[in-house]
């Protein structure tokens, strides 16, 4: 392929764009969502380790999809703007807005310089107040913008079908255990319509909880309460579906294993069909890659 | 705290000028601060008065604060650079755990608060000095464990029990003849009550507790559940019970002689 002398900046930044978004395809996807006593985040990440979602301050909380180097990176950097904000002024004068810009100007910058690569991240920041109409979710797409979320969003490979998955049965005062249900199953759910078992390991589950009596109300839900929470689901979903939630399981077993099979095939066509060839060349290289960002 | 050193340096105590002084400066001073350990934790308590020279600066000052989940501070010597010196000391536990995603060890939160108080020894060699006492409970050893310093940032942890501050001469020789190593949570809290009210007895500037105002000391426990304040009703309670039994002994408790 021969190198163009000029490349017209709608161009560029489509390919800046293209490229950002593929990273972030890659990866496994994050939801964040109200309910009654606060927001949950949910994430499938079999990491103990490297956490997708993590606290930023009493009332802010952080998750992010892509590569966890440069999430992680603007993590810190987050974490830092509270901390000194909170320092120098006091602790109330922290916002998710405040915060939210910033992020909004760190990956605007980044994205529009031609010197750096795109950040292959994108991000949600989340504070909760003190009733559920305080509550704030801002999604930070790879090019700098926010958008101001209700209810519930998702990021990261399989958003879309996600986000419209949680739009129609996401409603205002979910408890926990409902919210979680929800969360598990909007993420169990494959491209292909295929549904896959998630269970505690799988999962890196977070609230910002508004009636915890400590100042941060940041609260990673972990080992025996995540189990007990699910299994109060599946207790619940025992009793509602009946035998037929045996035979689903075996048949999400035998897709688990090539999740990322079809969801890259077909990435692959559509790819193939805009830039011609350049992608699906790519695209095969993303099956073990798929591993690192998680 | 690097980070802060380079972006802002002037928010961090110790990179400032000193003005040449003549004679003291006044400055409200926090006085005495006493702690004891039980099997299972720690408590950390301090009187509520702040002087300035002769003058009672205020009567109901806080002086013991939750460092984080785990530990607490008590701080005795110029008030202003105390508070200052505790906050950034949070600020500085609370960073490393987010950045982290963990938390230091006790010993090292000891540590990072001696180099802390090592930075202000040039204010400290003007007089105004802080001397704090850090208490907190030791998740890998499963104790409270109580570390006392000097103005020039040496830290020694102590078995037991301690006291700072101007009243600690009289609190920790009031502890020395009550502690016992099987306290209860309550027994620590009535000790260490106790010990502040013979502090108060003997120094002037120790406040003891205000039964008409309803000012009581701070008491604090730290055991595996982490960091309690007792409400004012549980510590007015201690209180007055100290207070009765004075009315009728008016030097505390007697310990046996042999």
């Amino acid at each position: 392929m021969s190198t163009p002398f000029y490349v017209s900046p709608q161009q560029a930044m489509a390919d800046r764009a293209e490229y950002a978004r593929k990273g972030i395809a890659r990866g496994r996807s994050v939801v964040v969502l109200q309910y009654t006593d606060g927001v949950l985040f949910v994430a499938e990440n079999p990491s103990r380790a490297l956490h997708k979602v993590s606290e930023i301050y009493d009332r802010i909380a952080f998750a992010a999809v892509g590569k966890y180097n440069e999430f992680e990176n603007l993590r810190i950097g987050g974490v830092r703007y509270a901390d000194l904000r909170g320092y120098t002024y006091d602790r109330e004068d922290v916002t998710a807005r405040g915060l939210a810009n910033v992020y909004a100007q760190t990956l605007g910058t980044i994205f529009s310089s031609a010197a750096e690569k795109p950040y292959e991240v994108e991000l949600i920041v989340a504070e909760v107040g003190n009733g559920p109409e305080d509550d704030q979710i801002y999604r930070l797409p790879h090019d700098g913008s926010i958008v101001d979320e209700h209810g519930s969003v998702a990021v990261g490979g399989n958003a879309d079908q996600i986000s419209s998955y949680l739009d129609q049965r996401h409603r205002d005062g979910m408890s926990l255990a409902e919210a979680l249900r929800l969360a598990v199953e909007s993420l169990s759910r494959d491209t292909n319509g295929a549904e896959r078992t998630l269970t505690a390991e799988h999962l890196e589950v977070a609230v910002l909880d508004r009636t915890r009596p400590q100042k941060r109300k940041f609260k990673r839900i972990l080992g025996r309460q995540l189990s007990r929470l699910l299994d109060e689901q599946t207790a619940e979903d025992k009793a509602e579906g009946g035998p037929g939630q045996d035979a689903g399981e075996a048949a999400e077993a035998g897709t688990a294993g090539g999740t990322t099979g079809p969801e890259a095939a077909a990435e692959g066509g559509k790819e193939g069909g805009k830039d011609s060839g350049k992608g699906s060349g790519k695209d095969t290289s993303a099956g073990p890659e798929d591993a690192g960002t998680d | 705290m690097d980070f802060l050193g380079a972006h802002v340096p002037e928010l961090l105590p110790g990179n400032r000028p000193l003005p040449p002084v003549q004679g003291a400066v006044e400055a409200p001073h926090g006085t005495t601060i006493v702690a004891a350990s039980f099997p299972g934790g720690v408590v950390l308590a301090g009187d509520r008065r702040a002087t300035m020279g002769n003058v009672i600066a205020q009567r109901d000052i806080e002086k013991v604060f939750p460092a984080d989940e785990y530990s607490a501070v008590g701080i005795a010597g110029t008030a202003g650079l105390a508070v200052e010196m505790v906050k950034l000391f949070q600020l500085e536990l609370e960073h490393f755990e987010k950045v982290e995603g963990a938390q230091l060890s006790l010993e090292g939160k000891a540590n990072r608060l001696s180099t802390m108080i090592r930075s202000n020894l040039g204010m400290a060699m003007q007089g105004l000095a802080v001397v704090p006492l850090f208490a907190g409970y030791d998740i890998d050893r499963e104790k409270g464990r109580i570390f006392s310093y000097d103005v020039t940032g040496g830290r020694s942890e102590e078995h037991g029990f301690a006291a700072t501050g101007s009243g600690s001469v009289f609190a920790r020789s009031a502890l020395k003849k009550l502690f016992r190593e099987d306290f209860t949570e309550h027994q620590a809290a009535t000790a260490v009550v106790q010990a502040l009210y013979d502090a108060a007895d003997d120094d002037s500037a120790t406040g003891g507790p205000d039964m008409a105002r309803r000012i009581y000391p701070i008491v604090t426990v730290i055991t595996e559940e982490g960091f309690r304040k007792l409400t004012e009703a549980e510590v007015s309670e201690i209180a007055r019970a100290v207070h009765e039994r004075r009315l009728d002994q008016p030097d505390g408790p007697r310990a046996a002689l042999l």
